[in-house]
């Protein structure tokens, strides 16, 4: 989920403490990430970018831009997956499907790779392949994030990382095109 | 009994929907986002997700329906919930339960939301004292009282045709389209709880109402009604509209002892073909059905693209499947696990 969406849920105010990447690092990381897809799929042909509502959406059009450039010009096709209403936590806290689903081409034995801003425990991802699941069948799914932060609580890991972040469990770590912040929230 | 004027401060406490007064503004466009969010869902090859797996919807219909209580529970099963199915034909009540005792046996069964629709005004009320915090109460229609419900899908369709008529999606149009809006009630008002939820929600989007029907099957009194006029001339506003709403004569409910015939209704209130014609190319013709063709609107006029009750009816699920996620996820917040 976006660090947006947590603060708008009312959970308090997101209180940086340390920048981690710049814009320009976020970039570079993520033209690494590109050729890593290429390189894995030998090629982009049959390859999805799916973003995460909302923090992975922008990070899957800046991928897609670049696999683009990567490959002369070869378009990829990004779409996005909402998983709110696949959450296994909807009766434990509000969790309001803000956002829409667009999936541009058939999921049938299509290369799909998930894109999202920060890998933590591994449950917005399980629910991204519950929906999955009823949205097509693809061949492969791969998981690219920018940030990895740890403390999995699902046998979950990603294929294409950014940044792997040692962190603490109770710290925040807001991460997009602009740049990847460690911080604290402080109540409301 | 008259629809309220203005929308109460209060925000919705999201325990039970009795009535359009619960809603305000902001929650009537929550539940109008979320509708539209749910309508994707309709439209995947799977059009179900696991929300409120393990919840169970109970719909308690003492009143003949089958299109509402068929788009609840077809809306509970998009959201994965279990659905239990009670009818007056088919119940206890039949054989001289009570309501009260039916209710309690729906309760010791476990459901977790109760859509009550009754012919008597208030029963859904009384049920939510009966059921306190424990079970959620949807008015699923009371006598001639309200269609909450109801309400909420013809708003949602409205917004879905001004958003295509500006050309943008539904996200972005918003509900600013609603300001000033021209729409025409006409019909059997009196007996109507359709119209009663319905000009309750329009006057908190900003439209302007005018009821139109002949002076026999207008309420006793309108104080209190946030309208723009009454009319009883059919022809003299339908050049000037924007949505003309047509409500079936409640002949169960004794419409007919209020008209000199059917065959004057037609012909002074019908939506002819003719009369169909002068509307403008952008206006739109909705219903809440059961349509009765030849009496309130002209075989024609169901055929013309301007007609939106089958798209109607698809909105009706996405909205109930919005009420039925608001009802039965928590709202406040509390602990996160992100990730």
């Amino acid at each position: 989920m976006a660090p947006e969406a947590s603060a708008s849920a009312g959970r308090g105010r997101f209180v940086p403490r340390v920048q981690v990447l710049s814009a320009a690092d976020v970039e570079r990381a993520l033209t690494r990430m590109a050729h890593e897809i290429v390189e894995r799929n030998r090629g982009v042909e049959g390859v999805v970018l799916l973003g995460l509502q909302g923090g992975g959406v922008p990070l899957a059009e800046r991928l897609g831009a670049l696999l683009a450039e990567v490959r002369d010009g070869g378009r990829v096709p990004v779409g996005t997956v909402d998983v709110a209403l696949y959450r296994d936590d909807i009766g434990l806290r509000p969790v309001q499907p803000e956002a829409a689903t667009t999936v541009p081409v058939d999921l049938d034995g299509a290369v799909v790779v998930l894109v999202d801003d920060v890998l933590f425990t591994g449950r917005t991802v399980r629910a991204a392949l519950a929906a999955l699941g009823d949205l097509g069948r693809p061949k492969a799914v791969q998981l690219a994030v920018l940030v990895d932060r740890g403390h999995r609580e699902l046998p979950i890991r990603p294929d294409f990382v950014g940044k792997n972040l040692p962190t603490r469990r109770d710290e925040e770590v807001q991460a997009g095109l602009d740049g990847v912040v460690i911080g604290e929230v402080e109540p409301a | 009994m008259s629809p309220s004027s203005a929308s109460p401060a209060a925000r919705w406490d999201r325990r039970h929907l009795l009535s359009v007064a619960d809603l305000s503004r902001d929650d009537l466009v929550e539940l109008l986002t979320l509708s539209e969010r749910f309508a994707e869902v309709g439209r995947r090859p799977i059009p179900k997700v696991p929300a409120l797996r393990g919840r169970t919807v109970g719909t308690v219909f003492v009143e003949a329906s089958t299109r509402t209580r068929l788009s609840f529970e077809t809306a509970a099963r998009r959201l994965s919930a279990d659905v239990l199915s009670f009818t007056a034909s088919s119940s206890s009540l039949t054989k001289g339960e009570s309501l009260r005792d039916t209710v309690r046996t729906i309760e010791a069964l476990g459901v977790d939301c109760v859509v009550v629709r009754h012919g008597c005004a208030g029963v859904p009320t009384q049920v939510a004292r009966w059921l306190g915090d424990r079970v959620a109460v949807v008015n699923g229609g009371d006598g001639w009282h309200e269609h909450p419900t109801q309400a909420l899908l013809d708003v949602s369709t409205l917004q879905q045709a001004l958003a295509a008529r500006a050309g943008v999606p539904v996200e972005e149009a918003g509900v600013e389209g609603f300001a000033g809006l021209r729409v025409a009630i006409v019909g059997d008002v009196g007996h109507s709880r359709v119209a009663r939820s319905l000009v309750g929600l329009l006057a908190v989007l900003g439209a302007k109402v005018t009821l139109v029907a002949p002076g026999s099957l207008l309420p006793a009194s309108l104080e209190g009604w946030p309208l723009a006029g009454v009319s009883h001339d059919l022809d003299a506003v339908l050049g000037d509209l924007d949505v003309c709403y047509l409500l079936r004569l409640q002949t169960e409910r004794g419409a007919g002892r209020f008209l000199p015939s059917l065959r004057e209704y037609r012909e002074c209130f019908g939506l002819s073909a003719k009369r169909a014609a002068r509307l403008g190319p952008d206006a739109v013709v909705l219903h809440p059905g059961p349509m009765v063709r030849g009496v309130e609107i002209a075989e024609e006029v169901c055929e013309d693209p301007r007609c939106l009750v089958l798209q109607q009816v698809e909105t009706g699920v996405a909205v109930r499947m919005a009420v039925l996620y608001q009802l039965l996820t928590p709202g406040e917040s509390e602990e996160v696990n992100r990730g």
